[in-house]
């Protein structure tokens, strides 16, 4: 722990936001993109507990542990709204959703 | 330099969130999103915020993941869950990898906005002061139940409210209807 400054760990939280981001653009699957979205979250997270820890308060930790909480509600309303929809579309590839477009 | 330890993690958890994004099989998908994970639950650790390691593992690596690897399973025709990448996305998602990764490092590293500091003494188990950086559990409950009270009774309802939520979303759109 001695020679890790902060800014390793921010570099880390800002390569896997940005490794979440290009997941997000890219991939097809709904699933695979909410997954990429949590991946975001979690970089903040990271981000949050390093400035928390470096500056010696405690309330990045708390800020953290509300965002776990509210994710994980997060998590189940949106697979159940994934699920909802492919019993009404058959399909969660985002680009077979495309009623609107045509 | 870092420590080993914070590199090792550090690759771990990027190769893993790089088998997340670039898997054409959600399954091996889910499987690096978890891997990344506890990478990140490694590094809580070595920011010496136990707790909250504890609880990514437990939460996020553990609950929300078991129902992703549900629901994908639930879902996904396994045989044909192979995607393409349009060679179009494919650009478009590199140039902003690329764009935001070269950001950060210049943010982070080369523009010397962020001090060099290192973190100093290990923070003490538990402290006089509430608002000081503990290790201990305590410290997250002595705030949680003072300052961040009314914080936390509104997650505890958004949490009933989710599950409500979840509730009606799952009921079968027919039977609903009749």
């Amino acid at each position: 722990m001695e020679h890790t400054t902060l800014a390793h760990h921010l570099l880390l939280a800002g390569l896997l936001f940005a490794l979440g981001l290009t997941g997000v653009l890219v991939r097809r699957n709904l699933l695979v993109v909410y997954m990429c979205l949590e991946l975001m979250l979690t970089a903040a997270t990271l981000a949050l507990v390093a400035f928390s820890r470096f500056n010696r308060t405690m309330d990045g930790g708390i800020f953290v542990f509300f965002i776990i909480t509210v994710a994980a509600a997060e998590v189940a309303v949106g697979l159940a709204l994934i699920v909802a929809l492919y019993r009404r579309r058959g399909s969660v590839k985002s680009d077979e959703l495309v009623t609107l477009r045509d | 330099m870092p420590d080993g330890l914070f590199i090792f993690f550090a690759a771990l958890t990027l190769g893993a969130a790089s088998l997340l994004v670039l898997s054409r099989n959600a399954v091996t998908s889910a499987m690096g999103m978890i891997l990344a994970l506890v990478g990140v639950a490694a590094d809580f650790f070595l920011l010496d915020a136990y707790f909250l390691g504890v609880l990514q593992v437990l939460v996020y690596a553990g609950a929300v993941m078991v129902l992703f690897l549900f629901v994908i399973m639930l879902l996904t025709d396994t045989a044909e869950s192979a995607e393409a990448y349009p060679w179009k996305s494919a650009a478009l998602g590199l140039a902003v990898f690329f764009f935001l990764a070269a950001g950060a490092v210049w943010l982070f590293v080369w523009s010397g906005a962020v001090p060099g500091t290192a973190a100093g003494a290990t923070p003490p188990e538990l402290s006089a002061n509430p608002g000081e950086f503990v290790t201990a559990a305590k410290g997250f409950g002595r705030l949680l139940y003072t300052k961040y009270l009314l914080p936390l009774e509104i997650a505890g309802f958004l949490l009933l409210v989710a599950l409500v939520g979840v509730v009606s979303l799952s009921k079968d759109p027919v039977e609903a209807n009749a």
